[in-house]
């Protein structure tokens, strides 16, 4: 195996040249940098997007109800939908496959500052939700609970409101709850202090005061209508199948034209995760693609400069050859330099690369503010130790050719070799 | 210890063939000391590189230490080479980046002696050649008549039956070339063959046998 002449006797041939040393590890060296970076990067931007997704549920569908652009059994085109409260009983019997059902709506009217504690004011959405829909988009509950089914089925007066909301409106850590909002003109009680988890889906959801589902249609009047639905399907079943479904049955409950597109509006969030996740495996590839060609550029580098090195060492070879040195062991020698200069090369690359990234995400996630698309770019352990084998691995190959060909020459023509 | 029965070689040069051995017979004995004589072009390089199993013949049978050794392949080669046989070069051929004492203690790396071992019998070998207090030097340090004495160092560390010497003298001035050629009889005292190919007849004459060539023959003066 390798052993202290071997590696004297690598330094001491690396050494002969320096500058055509460096110039061969700096090709390797940055073939696996630029690999590290580009791999960082992708994984920093996949991070940051699918944080942005935060706990929400990706097997769901939101549809709301928009105007018919058909006539249909007797009704004009250009006619207002609005879903009703019984249309959640009437999905969920017909359609097995719906896991959650959660009917929204939001409060409107109210210009300007609707919501007033004091001398406290501030302009926020009003959201009626069903205890349901925090397994959709869960939220994290910083201070009480979110709605429960009690306050559904008592119309309890009560709203549970967001740290944007909760930063307006009282002072720094005073307690919320139990305290009273007007809200629209009427008061209710804080039973709950959250912060989202999620990222921009539609709007931002610390700056929402979110009312029981019934409470909300009652207060304000909204009888038995419903805004939209948030549904997510059962495990295995694509939400697509159940969008289908979903469009079909409120079609027939509202008397829509089944070719009427327009008349509802809908969004599946699998379709669009799915989209991205293509996305990324696509970045993924590239970056493996013109990662491995750096990489391999680098090594073919060691190859062409290890031929160098031998068509030089010609005559030391034949010497060694005279005194004693088998075939093998030139062969090793000359592989050993290879692997040493391709794994040393690649390591520094390695080194470099990691510190660069990590650099990034230090002041990623550090500096403050909002990053959006990109947090946390990240290499995981098992992609260096893939690295250092591929790199020996590459390494042996890059030996190969001129080790093969150190012994191909005669050791008399080595010998002859001026 | 060697015996050639009817060696030929011949070379290719282009579509031609050049005939450099044509039939040699020849019998060194255990602790002889030989000179090869000739003019260039004679054969007697191609007759020693064929000795010292450096090059491949085309007929005949060349016996070492009652080995056959024919059409080998550069392991088994190497083998034997590092077995039974010392070089020393005109041009001396040491490696330039390893110190005088590494020098001689390569052919002992490659048999697989521990380093500790092996360092201590090169520097046993360096005394033997006057040459301890130069064991760090490297070869760019050193003149011509103490590399040749480094070679010489090296080429016997393996304790060999046979020392193979191409104009071991070609490259020295005449005193030096005498020091040397001291060397290689105390060596050749010990009982080691010792094979010199020269074209110097002063050099040649130190021997116990001179072998003349001409001509790729073997012929009596």
């Amino acid at each position: 195996m390798i052993d202290l002449d071997n590696i004297k006797e690598i330094y001491a041939s690396l050494m002969q040249n320096k500058l055509r040393t460096a110039l061969t590890v700096f090709g390797v060296s940055w073939g696996v940098f630029m690999l590290l970076i580009m791999l960082g990067s992708g994984k920093g931007l996949e991070n940051g997007v699918t944080q942005g997704f935060g706990d929400f549920a990706t097997n769901s569908m939101f549809v709301w109800s928009k105007r018919t652009s058909m006539p249909y059994k007797g009704f004009p085109r250009g006619r207002n939908i609005n879903f009703t409260n019984r249309d959640i009983a009437a999905l969920k019997s017909s359609i097995q496959e719906i896991d959650i059902i959660a009917p929204k709506i939001q409060a409107y009217g109210g210009e300007g500052n609707n919501v007033i504690r004091g001398k406290e004011v501030g302009a926020f959405s009003i959201n009626g939700d069903y205890p349901d829909y925090n397994r959709i988009d869960p939220v994290k509950i910083l201070q009480g609970r979110f709605i429960n089914n009690k306050d559904i089925t008592d119309l309890r007066k009560v709203c549970v409101i967001g740290d944007r909301v909760y930063k307006i409106m009282f002072k720094p850590n005073e307690n919320a709850i139990g305290k009273y909002l007007k809200i629209n003109g009427v008061y209710f009680k804080v039973v709950g202090v959250f912060k989202p988890k999620s990222k921009d889906m539609g709007e931002d959801k610390s700056e929402v005061v979110i009312l029981p589902f019934t409470t909300l249609q009652k207060v304000y009047n909204y009888g038995d209508i419903i805004g939209y639905f948030a549904i997510t399907a059962k495990q295995n079943i694509p939400v697509s199948v159940v969008e289908q479904k979903v469009r079909t049955r409120l079609a027939e409950l509202h008397s829509i034209h089944p070719d009427d597109k327009l008349a509802l509006g809908g969004f599946n969030v699998e379709k669009q995760f799915k989209q991205m996740k293509g996305i990324f495996t696509g970045i993924n590839i590239l970056v493996w693609i013109v990662g491995i060609g750096t990489l391999l550029a680098g090594v073919i580098g060691v190859s062409n400069i290890m031929l160098v090195i031998v068509k030089e060492r010609t005559k030391e070879i034949g010497i060694k050859r005279a005194i004693g040195a088998s075939p093998k062991s030139v062969i090793t020698q000359i592989i050993y330099e290879a692997v040493i200069i391709t794994v040393f090369s690649g390591l520094l690359g390695l080194t470099a690369g990691a510190w660069v990234v990590e650099l990034v995400a230090y002041f990623v996630n550090n500096g403050g503010g909002d990053t959006g698309m990109f947090s946390n770019p990240e290499i995981n352990f098992s992609v260096a130790i893939k690295a250092i084998i591929v790199l020996s691995v590459s390494g042996i190959f890059a030996g190969f050719v001129p080790a093969k060909r150190a012994v191909s020459v005669k050791p008399i023509d080595a010998l002859r070799d001026e | 210890m060697i015996i050639l029965k009817n060696i030929n070689k011949s070379y290719d040069i282009g579509d031609s063939k050049l005939h450099v051995l044509k039939g040699i017979d020849a019998h060194i004995k255990q602790g002889e000391m030989v000179a090869i004589m000739g003019s260039s072009g004679s054969g007697k390089s191609t007759l020693l590189n064929i000795l010292g199993l450096l090059d491949n013949y085309d007929n005949g049978e060349y016996y070492l230490n009652d080995i056959l050794v024919k059409d080998l392949n550069e392991t088994k080669a190497a083998k034997l080479r590092s077995k039974f046989l010392g070089f020393v070069f005109q041009s001396f051929n040491l490696i330039s980046f390893k110190t005088a004492v590494e020098n001689v203690a390569l052919p002992l790396y490659y048999q697989g002696v521990k380093r500790k071992k092996r360092n201590a019998l090169a520097l046993e070998y360096l005394e033997k050649v006057g040459l301890k207090d130069w064991a760090k030097h490297l070869p760019s340090e050193l003149s011509g008549g103490q590399k040749q004495r480094i070679a010489i160092a090296r080429a016997l560390i393996s304790n060999p039956k046979v020392i193979l010497a191409d104009e071991p003298t070609g490259a020295l001035d005449t005193t030096t070339s005498y020091e040397v050629m001291q060397i290689f009889k105390s060596i050749n005292k010990q009982g080691i063959s010792v094979v010199i190919v020269t074209h110097e007849s002063d050099i040649a004459q130190m021997c116990d046998r001179v072998i003349n060539l001409k001509d790729g023959l073997i012929i009596n003066i």
